[in-house]
């Protein structure tokens, strides 16, 4: 009994070993970083079994880098699903830049890490989300006060409606929104998203120019103007 | 939302992808997930990161999804008889790439090896983080990835390949 006690002791992995993962995937302790690190550096074995485990971490990125990323079905379903809840989504609509803080305020260092290199595009993309709440604020406060509703219509940034190419990744779409400034404020009715276009009011001739240039981006499909 | 969406979707894509094996079911699973999120915002309660938030709905939503789809474990089974295909000219062939094999047998695990291995090496969880996705104390944690790891080296020797380990 004693020796099969001690022999499945012996299989039992120690707890330095059970750490090597993630080790290999950088997200220990410094403190228990420091204790694998001595391990590895006076027991050959599981340094040998370090070397397998940076393999099997090195593949398992490659397989899921090789999944690719969602077609721009996804995000339409999405936004249809969210037209569909009016209740929510007035209620929420405006607590939206106060969830967004919120979520960003919790992000780890690390998860910030992971998206360093889409940054920028997210500030930008952040600035134009809560921008445009505002905005919409703004013009229900003067929908309520003004008497007519060309003034509000006129004061209003450009907003088109946009039909993205079947073939269009989130990636591309995402950069065509920072190129332009624009932020998504509703959809996808029909497959048609409806942009606004920075948060200031342009002249006719500016919107006419933009709506064309949008127009004759490849993943655009169709690009109509809408109040 | 859109924010939010651009910068965690392709991740909580591939994750549900590696869960229910299907495109299609994955890009609903997301769309699910991203609406859930809309609803419960004002839950979330930032003890923990988002990405870690999103991975733990996205995993509830593709086990029910796979609850759902009955006809999974013949996949599974189907993806698992890489173990039978030692004389195949095309496996000797991909045996001279052990990367290529490795990830062939990362694809053949069991559904509960695969969503660890995932959680540690590619979103780069913390044991408390995947102890908190997977709902399991974090000493099993540790322990359900160095099984999985037994289990890949199997896989591995089945198709002709010894890495010195275990």
């Amino acid at each position: 009994m004693m020796a099969l006690s001690k022999k499945i002791l012996e299989q039992e992995p120690g707890d330095i070993e059970l750490l090597l993962p993630w080790h290999a995937a950088g997200t220990l302790s410094a403190r228990d970083a420091r204790r694998v690190e001595e391990a590895l550096a006076s027991d050959p074995d599981l340094a040998r079994q370090y070397a397998v485990i940076r393999e099997e971490y090195a593949e398992t990125i490659d397989l899921n880098e090789s999944l690719g990323a969602p077609s721009v079905r996804a995000i339409q379903n999405l936004f249809a699903a969210i037209d569909a809840e009016p209740a929510q989504e007035a209620r929420t609509s405006f607590n939206l830049s106060a969830r967004i803080s919120s979520f960003f305020a919790s992000l780890s260092p690390r998860a910030l890490a992971w998206s360093a290199g889409v940054g920028a595009v997210v500030l930008l993309l952040q600035a134009g989300v809560i921008g445009a709440v505002l905005i919409q604020g703004a013009n229900y406060q003067m929908a309520s006060l003004s008497t007519g509703e060309h003034e509000v219509v006129e004061q209003a940034p450009p907003r088109a409606l946009v039909r993205f190419a079947a073939d269009a990744r989130m990636a591309d779409i995402t950069a065509l929104l920072e190129t332009y400034q624009a932020s998504i404020i509703g959809g996808a009715k029909g497959g048609m998203f409806r942009l606004q276009f920075g948060d200031k009011p342009v002249t006719e001739q500016e919107a006419t120019n933009l709506l064309n240039r949008l127009q004759g981006e490849k993943i655009v499909s169709l690009a109509v103007a809408t109040p | 939302m859109q924010v939010l969406y651009g910068r965690h979707h392709v991740r909580v894509f591939r994750f549900g992808l590696r869960l229910v094996r299907d495109e299609q079911v994955a890009e609903d699973l997301i769309s699910e997930v991203f609406l859930d999120v809309w609803r419960q915002a004002g839950k979330f309660e930032g003890r923990s990161a988002v990405s870690t938030w999103l991975l733990a709905i996205t995993r509830f939503k593709a086990l029910s999804a796979l609850r759902r789809r009955k006809d999974v474990e013949l996949k599974d089974e189907a993806a698992l008889a890489i173990e039978d295909t030692s004389d195949d000219p095309e496996v000797a062939v991909q045996k001279k790439d052990t990367g290529q094999v490795l990830r062939k047998c990362l694809t053949a695990l069991s559904q509960d090896h695969r969503e660890i291995i995932d959680l540690v090496y590619y979103h780069e969880k913390s044991v408390e983080d995947v102890a908190e996705i997977v709902g399991i104390p974090e000493n099993t944690v540790k322990t359900r990835l160095f099984y999985a790891r037994k289990k890949l080296a199997e896989l591995l020797k089945a198709a002709g390949v010894e890495r010195g380990w275990p």
